[in-house]
């Protein structure tokens, strides 16, 4: 602040172009304290050391996915030994999370879309919708721990008997896919909640105004003219959620049993399979750690990468999703 | 809009834009009047949602406060020895041994989240600072799949990582003997520890923040800086003195979203923070940062297989309603906090 109280008065001659003069003026604080040098220091280690740790764990995964990933591992059921030589495969964790995340998926992404709409598109009562809006929020926030012992309270009443396995005394057992995924869709519901509301309020209003005065009532404008615009937006917060029930564990260690294989609930090809208990990706790694029962770390470590990859993949899926939203909507 | 908002959008999907997008008011069909009805009934249920959660848990885990009172949250001596108690508790309803002081549990839970906050918003801070202002153009367009890549990466790779590189490195090279000996009648130490486990953590919830951040320091109006700079203040300086100052609320949102995800973290911090209901003591100087504990999040995960044990299943069922109650009162926080942004139209995502 001093400095400008110490420039030369305007009264006196300008002296060549201005940018010079300030540069010359030794009161002038363009000088660098060791402060500011340190600071700048710090952020560029920061910021390259981020890139270290991500470029660390990518590589070093990579190393270890090279070395312990073959077909036999990919393409065996897993079987109990203590010999990780000889504890088969992970083909029924892949399984496990592909049908945990499908499911998942198939309950969050029209529920959603859904809530997205009303607030976007209703919103009435105001109270109500800005209620729901913070409900959301509170539901993001939520530890994956507690919604899945409270999916486990909630799927061992009797009610909901039909989604897993009943023991002989009429225990339900609340652990099933059903139940599993019900709550991974809970997790994955904000994201497509977050993507898909981003994408409706994008579109201007009088696109809404043209569909109206075509003659289109406003279940048909969502329909129609809403929904389709904002389908990348759909798109994005589904692979968002997808990878987010993909790569979390707590559900799953909670809610669908502790079996490393599928274990179908009945011979119903795929509503047994469903109503049955199995593992993923992420409940193997975690099993076959030094803290699970497991315990073979070539196993972890083949499965960990292949979940990475998938977890990659989705990524990729949102780049390649968000690229192609090009609507330039005039204004 | 949409390019100022990508990151935290991406990294967190929870895109906040200001409202006034409304359609007109118009005449309602049949059609629409079902519409509303439906969809609206959907985002009611989120709220049935979270009052059934905050119901059934809180009520499951009812026995285990009543029969405490304000001494659950006390320390009681060994909680793991109490735990054993309460699962071993005669069958009889009458006889169900509660007893439990969870202060250990509690305090790992907070110290965790807490140092992982304290490391994770200066390091995302300057990392921050250094996306928007001093990299060049090919590395900043180099972090963001990077930010990216270290949100999507899953807890449980996080913690296999740690198990299995990180603390046999800690348990071999840097915990020396005499270390081991200073604490030997009290705990073991191997590596697992505060130190793996904060690290990690922070590891895990430096993208939100960064994310967070970037947005904000970007939503600063150029000309503010610019302002700065004119007046001949250096880089560093017009970023520190202006951008940040301005978008101080946002840092703090940003701390506050962290800390709801760092406690909650369950999967890594039971595979690395070292799965004993111990209470790190700050007395025993820098040994402190390697003694091993265990938060509330891992505790149910380790202990999940006694979930059907009644007693010792509402035990667990407490631990989770502190945690909701925690996070709850993190999310109540964080719209305090945002409310108060809008006033200085910076709002973080």
């Amino acid at each position: 602040m001093s400095t400008v109280a110490e420039l030369p008065p305007p009264s006196g001659p300008p002296a060549g172009p201005p940018a010079t003069a300030f540069a010359e003026d030794p009161a002038f604080e363009t000088a660098w304290r060791t402060r500011d040098r340190i600071g700048v220091a710090a952020s560029w280690f920061c910021g390259l050391a981020l890139i270290a740790v991500a470029a660390a764990i990518l590589i070093y995964m990579l190393i270890q996915g090279i070395k312990f990933v073959n077909l036999d591992v990919l393409t065996e059921h897993p079987k109990s030994s203590l010999d990780q030589s000889k504890s088969g495969g992970f083909l029924d964790p892949i399984i496990g999370t592909f049908m945990l995340t499908v499911l998942g998926i198939a309950i969050a992404a029209p529920v959603g879309v859904g809530i997205a709409v009303w607030l976007t598109e209703y919103g009435r009562p105001a109270p109500l919708a800005r209620a729901v809006e913070s409900g959301i929020e509170i539901v993001a926030g939520t530890p994956s721990i507690v919604l899945a012992i409270f999916g486990l309270l909630v799927f061992s009443q009797g009610l909901f008997s039909a989604l897993s396995f009943t023991a002989e005394g009429g225990a339900v057992f609340g652990r099933s896919f059903f139940t599993a995924g019900a709550m991974m869709s809970v997790i994955a519901l904000p994201l497509v909640v977050g993507a898909t509301r981003e994408a409706l309020l994008a579109i201007p209003v009088h696109v809404r105004e043209a569909s109206y005065a075509l003659g289109k009532d406003k279940a048909a404008t969502i329909r129609r003219v809403l929904l389709p615009a904002a389908r990348s937006g759909i798109g994005t917060g589904a692979s968002l959620g997808m990878g987010r029930i993909a790569g979390d564990t707590a559900i799953v260690v909670i809610l669908l049993g502790a079996s490393l294989r599928l274990e179908a609930e009945n011979d119903v090809p795929i509503l047994g399979n469903l109503r049955g208990t199995g593992s993923t990706l992420t409940s193997y790694v975690y099993n076959n750690s030094p803290v699970g029962e497991g315990n073979a770390p070539e196993k972890a470590y083949a499965a960990a990468f292949v979940l990475l990859l998938v977890v990659i993949a989705l990524n990729f899926a949102i780049d390649l999703i968000s690229r192609r939203r090009k609507t330039a909507w005039t204004t | 809009m949409g390019a100022t908002h990508l990151i935290a959008d991406r990294v967190r999907g929870l895109g906040r834009l200001p409202r006034g997008n409304r359609s007109p008011r118009q005449p309602q069909t049949p059609a629409d009047r079902r519409a509303e009805l439906v969809l609206g009934a959907l985002a009611a249920a989120v709220l049935l949602l979270i009052a059934g959660m905050v119901v059934f848990v809180i009520q499951k885990a009812w026995p285990s406060f009543s029969d405490n009172g304000l001494t659950w949250f006390g320390a009681k001596g060994e909680v793991d020895a109490q735990m054993t108690e309460i699962f071993n508790s005669p069958a009889d309803p009458d006889n169900y041994v509660y007893s439990i002081g969870a202060w250990p549990l509690v305090y790992s839970t907070f110290l965790i989240t807490g140092l992982a906050v304290i490391c994770a918003t200066g390091f995302s801070l300057l990392t921050a600072m250094f996306m928007v202002e001093f990299a060049p153009g090919w590395l900043q367009r180099r972090l963001e799949p990077v930010i990216r890549l270290l949100a999507a990466v899953p807890s449980v790779i996080y913690g296999l990582i740690g198990i299995l590189v990180i603390v046999p490195f800690i348990g071999n090279h840097i915990v020396s003997d005499e270390m081991k000996e200073s604490v030997r009648f009290v705990i073991q130490l191997d590596g697992t520890s505060l130190m793996v486990a904060t690290l990690i953590l922070t590891v895990m919830i430096t993208p939100i923040m960064v994310a967070i951040i970037v947005d904000a320091l970007r939503a600063v109006p150029k000309g503010w800086s610019d302002g700065a700079l004119a007046l001949g203040v250096n880089r560093w300086r017009a970023l520190w003195t202006v951008s940040v100052r301005a978008a101080r609320p946002a840092i703090v949102a940003a701390g506050v979203l962290a800390s709801a995800r760092a406690l909650g973290e369950a999967i890594m911090l039971s595979m690395v923070s070292g799965s004993v209901g111990f209470a790190p003591n700050p007395l025993d100087g820098l040994t402190f940062f390697f003694e091993p504990s265990r938060p509330l999040a891992a505790t149910i995960v380790d202990n999940a297989d006694g979930l059907s044990v009644q007693p010792f299943g509402e035990t667990l069922y407490a631990f989770a309603a502190v945690l909701l109650v925690s996070a709850g009162g993190l999310s109540f926080a964080g719209w305090f906090i945002r409310r108060r942004l809008r006033r200085f139209s910076l709002s973080p995502t």
